[in-house]
């Protein structure tokens, strides 16, 4: 079994061995972790093993591996990685080590909630390690649909609604999609070569710019609801709102990367006229969208929004800086992806435990948490800082380097956006500080949170799992900056 | 004719045959043995569907009436499967409530008999043929829809039934006889080759094609299909939904894709139309309903406009296609029908309301029911996902992807009330659940048929390629 697959097939024998295993909580979550826990240990030999194949394979993807599945339209099950897609499975096996942690104390139906994670695992990291177009639609909607579970069951609030709303958009957004990738297909052959849904053979393919014209915007727009694009964010905020703790965190963290992952490989990549023509218009409508969430988040007055909110507000940089057509500001891309994911990940731990314990998620109800709670209080004076970024954590490398990146522009649209768009870290420190401030700091708000029960060893366990990783990128990001752009390569010459 | 060629009709020979048996069965077992018909019609078709995988020749019998061919034999086989699997999950309502009214055998009867009926109708070569094997594959079905005698909305159904396919095998006559005025001939072949696009054989086409949409139940011919569905037993609604359908789908292709391939301009207008408008009042219509028989029929409704894009590419893409997603669409109605008849018969429940918190009662049936949704819905990595999936590449192959892309609206509107069933299931939780219970064998051997079929046929891809390898048999 090649080093690739065994990403998705691990998953699937969790899946199985929960099923017919696990009796309780407690042999549930000991299979879950010891699983996830093998699947984090791969993720980081991967990472080692990809720099060692890196050293002597100049190819555009390593570990590739092709075998056929539907001959009738030529569909192939072709893996392969570079490092984009190591470090979004990186990602990926950290969030879920550290959300199987959290959920810890999950006490309805913990089987299937276990089953139903792990599920969507399998498809998340099926979409990183694909080279075929439908075999990544495959995958790609596999890591969808368990969320409607996952939201359902063990949500809070209003559940049902949030889940309907979030699994309708998404599921939604994927049959615009899968439009826009069967358009890509039957374009596919434009040189006179066989019709193919691999990817790197159509990027041989000149697509007539025509089609390209029309199949872009559905390609990107179908990715890009996930990654919370302005107008078609609205799913996001409710959803993460009601989902709970490991949900949020997984699907903020990692599922909301599928959408710039998308865009950029198969919309930008695949399409690359299209790409420019229609740069301006998805340009102004993520620039907005950063300048939108952030201002959404101030306003908010429950933790999970605020965070909901600036999730959106850092994934439309996301998208912003994919559309700066540099390098630099694709490499900040990639970073802000991880340093978010790992970030939002820690601060929707944090809110959970937060809310396990005082029962309230309302910024006006809590203060004074640091006094009773030292360690959670600290770890989230940490994330905040990062999260506004403080030089010397993830956040700081990855913004900095997109507003570099897209500063470079030479034109003056650009600018003015950018100049725009970078107002927006202003406003991510006055939540942020205000948020930290009222409910860490001050005065004890309520008597009744004296006697909080401090975090226990799988909560520190979990944020300790997530805080690793952001230090290592503030302190030395420059190695992976390098391991980056190394694989920006094809894009570049692709795209400009 | 020699024996050889007479063996060409080997499915409808082993039809008969049961048919007979059964007779005999029913003549000579005295009260005490009745129930003993069940698995007596089981295991006789069970082998009958075993024989349905040995190779067969294609040819032709009676002068051209009668062909087959290798997809015309895989469909039948796949229809066999499917009332195999009906036949399971009619058991244990048939030990119920039907052997002591003493109507177990003419129960089979019945349903075999219009199973014979499909497959004379899909093996016809001309017109004569067709149109017996429509007639045959209906009536019975009417009789089976009024099977619950005493129930006043059973008998309605069976009303409204005889009286719609009466009035659509008329329109279907009347226009086989325009169409037999233009041309002077019945025979598909020879039809193919006479028949010029000109006023009467248009308008000898859409009385035919009517008849047929009557069948398919699509818009505007699918008033019927909601009232019925609730009357019959679940069974033969169920039947009604897959076999009756599917049969009359992959005739309707046959035709369309060689007979009708003249008109080709004309009938596109008209299928582009009818899957637009089928599929919107299908989806739209089942978003409101309570009673899952109606919920189901409204589905089954906007699956038949989706199976219908396939025809859009008149080649062998859309005509495997076609095949392929019948067959899965078989499997997952199957698994969905299968669990309502259980949860009904174990507890006279089928409203949606009804299945507040099933899964916390009967988990694994909660889980059949929800694959076979999603596999309606078009969720990978089940088997309907790959149907719809490509069904949409199939339309899209000739350029419609406006079409596909209505299509796709749709199947996320389809999701909104897949979900509705889930959310009882899995999201609520309600003092009134269904209690736990545990289905008796035949049942539950129907379910993991179904669920075998759903989970699958879409992974495993040589079943398509299989069917891509068999397809152009007819496409000259």
């Amino acid at each position: 079994m090649d080093i690739l697959s065994l990403f998705v097939i691990v998953p699937i024998l969790i899946v199985l061995a929960l099923t017919f295993f696990a009796k309780d909580l407690k042999q549930a979550r000991l299979i879950s972790v010891v699983g996830m826990g093998i699947q984090f240990a791969m993720a980081i030999n991967l990472i080692f093993a990809y720099l060692k194949e890196r050293a002597v394979n100049t190819d555009i993807m390593v570990f590739t591996k092709d075998v056929v599945w539907y001959e009738t339209f030529n569909i192939h099950y072709s893996i392969g990685v570079d490092a984009i897609s190591v470090v979004m499975i990186a990602l990926t096996a950290v969030v879920l080590l550290a959300g199987v942690f959290i959920s810890w104390k999950i006490d309805d139906l913990p089987k299937e909630f276990f089953i139903s994670l792990i599920a969507l695992s399998s498809g998340v990291f099926g979409f990183f390690i694909s080279t075929d177009l439908f075999t990544m639609f495959v995958f790609y909607e596999i890591a969808v649909i368990p969320m409607y579970l996952l939201i359902g069951i063990w949500g809070s609030g209003p559940k049902e609604d949030s889940a309907m709303k979030l699994t309708l958009m998404l599921m939604g957004a994927s049959a615009v999609l899968s439009v826009g990738i069967l358009g890509i297909y039957f374009n596919s052959n434009a040189d006179g070569g066989p019709l193919t849904f691999n990817i790197f053979e159509i990027a041989q393919v000149n697509i007539p710019v025509a089609a390209q014209n029309i199949f872009y915007p559905l390609t990107f727009i179908g990715f890009a609801v996930i990654g919370a694009l302005f107008p078609f964010h609205t799913w996001s905020p409710s959803g993460h709102a009601s989902a709970p703790t490991a949900v949020s965190m997984l699907h903020a963290g990692v599922l909301m990367k599928l959408g710039g992952y998308g865009v950029f490989r198969i919309a930008m990549y695949l399409l690359p006229e299209g790409a420019l023509n229609w740069a301006d218009f998805f340009l102004i409508l993520s620039a907005f969208g950063v300048i939108y969430g952030a201002f959404g988040a101030v306003m908010q007055k429950d933790l999970k929004y605020v965070n909901a909110y600036a999730s959106v507000s850092h994934l439309s940089l996301v998208l912003f800086a994919l559309l700066m057509f540099n390098k630099t500001a694709w490499t900040g891309a990639i970073l802000q992806s991880l340093s978010h994911g790992l970030l939002t990940a820690m601060f929707f731990a944090l809110i959970g435990m937060v809310y396990g314990r005082t029962h309230t998620r309302e910024i006006s109800k809590l203060g004074g948490i640091m006094k009773v709670l030292p360690f959670i209080g600290a770890i989230y004076v940490i994330t905040g800082l990062a999260y506004l970024g403080l030089p010397g954590f993830s956040g700081f490398v990855a913004e900095m380097t997109v507003f570099v990146g897209a500063f470079q522009h030479p034109d003056l649209f650009r600018r003015i956006l950018t100049i725009v768009v970078v107002s927006s870290i202003v406003v991510t420190a006055v939540y942020i500080l205000r948020m930290v401030g009222k409910i860490m700091m001050g005065p004890l708000s309520n008597e009744e949170y004296k006697d909080l029960p401090k975090a226990t060893w799988f909560e520190k366990t979990g944020l300790i799992l997530l805080l690793i990783p952001v230090i290592l990128i503030g302190v030395l990001p420059l190695g992976l900056s390098e391991m980056i752009k190394e694989s920006l390569q094809p894009f570049l010459e692709r795209l400009l | 004719m020699n024996l050889e060629s007479f063996l060409l009709m080997r499915s409808e020979i082993g039809l008969l045959a049961i048919l007979l048996l059964l007779i005999i069965f029913e003549i000579f077992s005295n009260k005490k043995q009745k129930a003993a018909v069940i698995p007596f019609a089981i295991i006789l078709l069970a082998i009958n569907t075993a024989l349905g995988f040995l190779p067969l020749a294609a040819g032709e019998l009676f002068g051209g009436m009668f062909r087959t061919n290798a997809l015309l034999y895989f469909f039948k086989t796949t229809l066999s499967l499917g009332v195999l699997i009906l036949l399971l999950q009619s058991a244990d309502w048939l030990k119920e409530k039907v052997v002591d009214e003493n109507k177990a055998s003419e129960f089979f009867m019945l349903l075999i008999s219009s199973l014979l009926g499909t497959y004379f109708m899909i093996s016809a070569g001309d017109f004569l043929m067709f149109f017996i094997g429509l007639e045959l594959a209906t009536l019975p079905v009417a009789a089976l829809v009024a099977y619950d005698t005493y129930k006043r909305i059973s008998a309605e159904g069976a009303v409204k039934y005889i009286l719609s396919s009466a009035l659509a095998s008329g329109a279907s006559l009347f226009g086989i006889s325009l169409l037999y005025a233009t041309t002077g001939t019945i025979y598909f072949e020879s039809m193919a080759e006479i028949l010029a696009s000109s006023n009467l054989a248009i308008l000898g086409f859409i009385f035919f094609f009517s008849g047929l949409a009557f069948k398919i139940s699509l818009a505007p011919f699918h008033f019927w299909t909601a009232d019925v569905y609730e009357g019959a037993p679940i069974n033969v609604a169920s039947y009604l939904s897959v076999i009756s359908k599917g049969a009359a789908v992959l005739i309707l292709m046959i035709l369309l894709f060689t007979v009708f391939k003249v008109l080709m301009p004309v009938w596109n207008n008209i299928i582009y139309a009818v899957i637009i408008a089928t599929m919107f009042i299908g989806n739209l219509f089942a978003i409101r309903q309570q009673n899952l028989k109606r919920f189901l029929a409204y589905s089954s409704i906007a699956q038949a406009g989706f199976i219908l894009l396939g025809l859009m590419s008149v080649d062998q893409l859309g005509a495997t296609t076609i095949v392929y997603f019948v067959a899965v669409y078989i499997f997952s109605n199957l698994g969905a029908f299968g669990v309502v008849q259980a949860v009904s018969s174990f507890s006279d429940k089928e409203n949606i309301n009804d299945y507040e918190g099933l899964y916390r009662t009967n988990p694994k049936l909660s889980l059949l029911m929800m694959l076979a949704l999603f596999s309606l819905a078009g969720i990978p990595p089940l088997a309907g996902f790959f149907g719809k999936f490509f069904l949409y590449t199939a339309a899209a192959s000739k350029g419609y992807y406006i079409l596909v892309f209505i299509a796709v609206v749709n199947a996320t509107i389809s999701l909104y009330y897949y979900l509705l069933v889930v959310r009882a299931m899995f999201l609520r939780q309600s003092d009134q659940a269904i209690p736990y219970f545990r289905s008796p064998f035949y049942m539950r051997l129907g379910l993991i048929l179904a669920a075998i079929g759903i989970l699958v046929a879409g992974v495993y891809s040589p079943l398509y390629d299989y069917i891509f390898s068999i397809s152009n048999t007819f496409l000259n």
